[in-house]
């Protein structure tokens, strides 16, 4: 009896102490980045910062104008989810709908084994195959642009999707398939207007992990999108993206610098917008779920 | 009114797997007519049923030999057109089965996949549909909210109601009073028998008061076989074998 109690209390007292834990360290890192940023901010003016043209960390006088990287960020991740949402939700519906049960499972399995695939490697397929590729296809002078990020990038979204928005769509019950046909809808009419709006929660989760995978992807993004921290005109443009930048000068930096400090500013910005894409998603989760 | 045959069943034998669920089936539907179907639990009455809109072609590993004609056709040939034979074949299933979307959402989109949009002729067909089913006083006031926050007899209702708005010409009722109570079960019994001027219907029921006092013909079922098929009033009054007279006599089962 007095044992029972005692390993309840135990576990009870250790569940907290991790999710406690968890608090503190995300708190933690959050405190950090806000210090460093905000004391970006105190030099050097924000609305420069978000709207500047130029990034020139290094020159005299430095420049520290991130919106090419807003731009290069929005051009890459955009194109992503315009390319990987609506190829991966149809292939979730050809999976798990329309697909022979033989078909099915080959490209099920086929599916999680791209989800095992390091980014990296990726980066460097991409690099080596899909830019030459883009060059030659759209006729351009570099094949390290937004668009071949962009693909990329849909194309690790795309596991992601096709899996759990194909989970979403099995777990609708079949009863309510089994009601639209009865009634005379056909096939279409059934997927489209019962069992799609059934399983958009679970559908607008897979869209949200899928590109959340994407949006902090940073190694193959720089193998691919020509790192130029330019405000692109068209798709076709190389860009650089937020997360590259960090990613390619926190090493270069000095401590304590104004550029060292800069980079945390770019986190503290990346962290707004990733916050704000989560609010609205979830806002509209709860719109979907009444 | 001239007994017509609608559907004629002819030597159906139908597999789950291995399992031979439905054997030699042969009967006759009639026009205007309700048609209940009886027997244990298990027995394939449900299966029997789920054959005539075809909704069996939804379950993998099945085998079915055998003809089902509608109105002289088969329905199984390979250039039915199945939209077109559940349209004219509708079915409330043995477990209420509302859309998760509101309560107008789902009486009205039978309507909408056929191409109606009209808001007028939607909101009339809903009313006329919702009152036929007993379910419109009930409702009237909360048609936006969701279906699925009605009581089982009152999604079950609305089953009804939804199957009613397309206007089907035969409809297949599986246990259709099996979550009402005695006010809802004996409107819908009054409903179907209203219903009979109009349509062809078929019944499964294991309440022998309601086979009796609804249907015309009456099939007693039992592991998959057909036992007896004839008036309702012999099968209860003057049955012809031994399996079934226990049956309809509570003797077991
Ligand atoms: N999808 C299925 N796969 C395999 N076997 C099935 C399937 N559906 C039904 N069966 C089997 O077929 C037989 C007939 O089932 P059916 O549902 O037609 O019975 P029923 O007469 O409607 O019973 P109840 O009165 O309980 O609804 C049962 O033995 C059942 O286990
Ligand atoms: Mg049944």
């Amino acid at each position: 009896m007095l044992s029972r109690n005692f390993t309840d209390s135990l576990i009870e007292k250790l569940i907290f102490a991790c999710g406690f834990a968890a608090i503190i360290l995300v708190s933690l890192i959050f405190f950090f980045l806000l210090r460093e940023g905000l004391g970006f901010f105190a030099q050097y003016n924000i609305k420069e910062f978000i709207s500047g043209h130029f990034w020139y960390p290094t020159s005299k006088p430095a420049g520290f104008g991130i919106l090419p990287l807003i731009m290069g960020s929005l051009f890459v991740t955009l194109g992503a989810a315009v390319i990987a949402v609506p190829v991966g939700v149809m292939a979730a519906f050809y999976i798990s709908e329309v697909a022979p049960v033989a078909v099915r499972d080959i490209l099920k399995s086929g599916i999680e084994l791209l989800a095992a695939i390091p980014s990296v490697v990726i980066g460097f397929i991409g690099m080596v195959t899909l830019v030459p590729l883009v060059r030659v296809i759209f006729d351009i002078p570099t094949g390290l642009s937004a668009f071949s990020g962009a693909l990329m990038l849909a194309f690790m979204a795309m596991p992601t999707i096709v899996s759990i928005s194909e989970d979403a769509i099995r777990s609708v019950p079949g009863t309510y398939k089994e009601g639209a046909l009865a009634l005379g809808a056909t096939k279409w009419q059934t997927m489209y207007r019962i069992i799609l709006p059934a399983a958009a929660p679970g559908i607008l989760a897979a869209v949200m992990l899928g590109i959340g995978r994407v949006i902090g992807e940073t190694m193959a993004v720089m193998m691919i999108t020509g790192n130029a921290a330019a405000i692109p005109d068209t798709i076709f443009d190389p860009v650089r993206t937020m997360t590259a930048t960090i990613a390619a000068e926190m090493g270069e930096t000095v401590k304590g610098s104004m550029h060292y400090k800069g980079l945390f500013a770019i986190g503290l910005v990346l962290f707004v917008i990733t916050f704000i894409i989560n609010f609205i998603a979830d806002s509209f989760l709860n719109r979907v779920k009444k | 009114m001239l007994e017509e045959i609608r559907i004629k069943v002819e030597n159906i034998n139908f597999f789950y797997g291995l399992k031979h669920a439905l054997v030699d089936l042969n009967m006759d539907i009639y026009k205007n007519r309700v048609t209940a179907m009886i027997g244990p639990s298990g027995c394939g009455k449900s299966t029997f049923i789920r054959l005539i809109n075809r909704m069996n072609d939804l379950v993998s590993h099945t085998t079915l030999k055998g003809r089902i004609l509608l109105d002289g056709k088969n329905i199984f040939d390979p250039d039915v057109d199945v939209v077109e034979l559940r349209r004219k074949v509708g079915m409330v299933f043995q477990k209420p089965n509302p859309f998760p979307k509101s309560i107008f959402e789902n009486l009205v989109y039978g309507l909408q996949i056929k191409g109606v949009t009209d808001k007028k002729v939607l909101n009339e067909k809903t009313e006329t549909a919702l009152r036929k089913a007993a379910l419109w006083e009930e409702v009237k006031d909360r048609l936006n909210d969701s279906a699925l926050r009605l009581s089982g007899g009152q999604q079950q209702r609305l089953c009804i109601a939804r199957c009613l708005v397309v206007e089907p010409e035969v409809i297949l009722f599986d246990e259709p009073c099996a979550s009402l109570d005695p006010i809802s079960t004996r409107k819908i019994e009054d409903l179907i028998v209203e219903l009979k001027k109009d349509y062809t219907i078929l019944v499964v029921t294991h309440n022998m008061q309601q086979a009796a006092r609804i249907s015309t013909k009456t099939a007693f079922f039992l592991l998959g076989e057909l036992i007896e098929f004839g008036n309702t009033e012999d099968i209860f009054t003057n049955p012809k074998d031994k399996r079934t007279e226990d049956y309809v006599s509570g003797r077991f089962g």
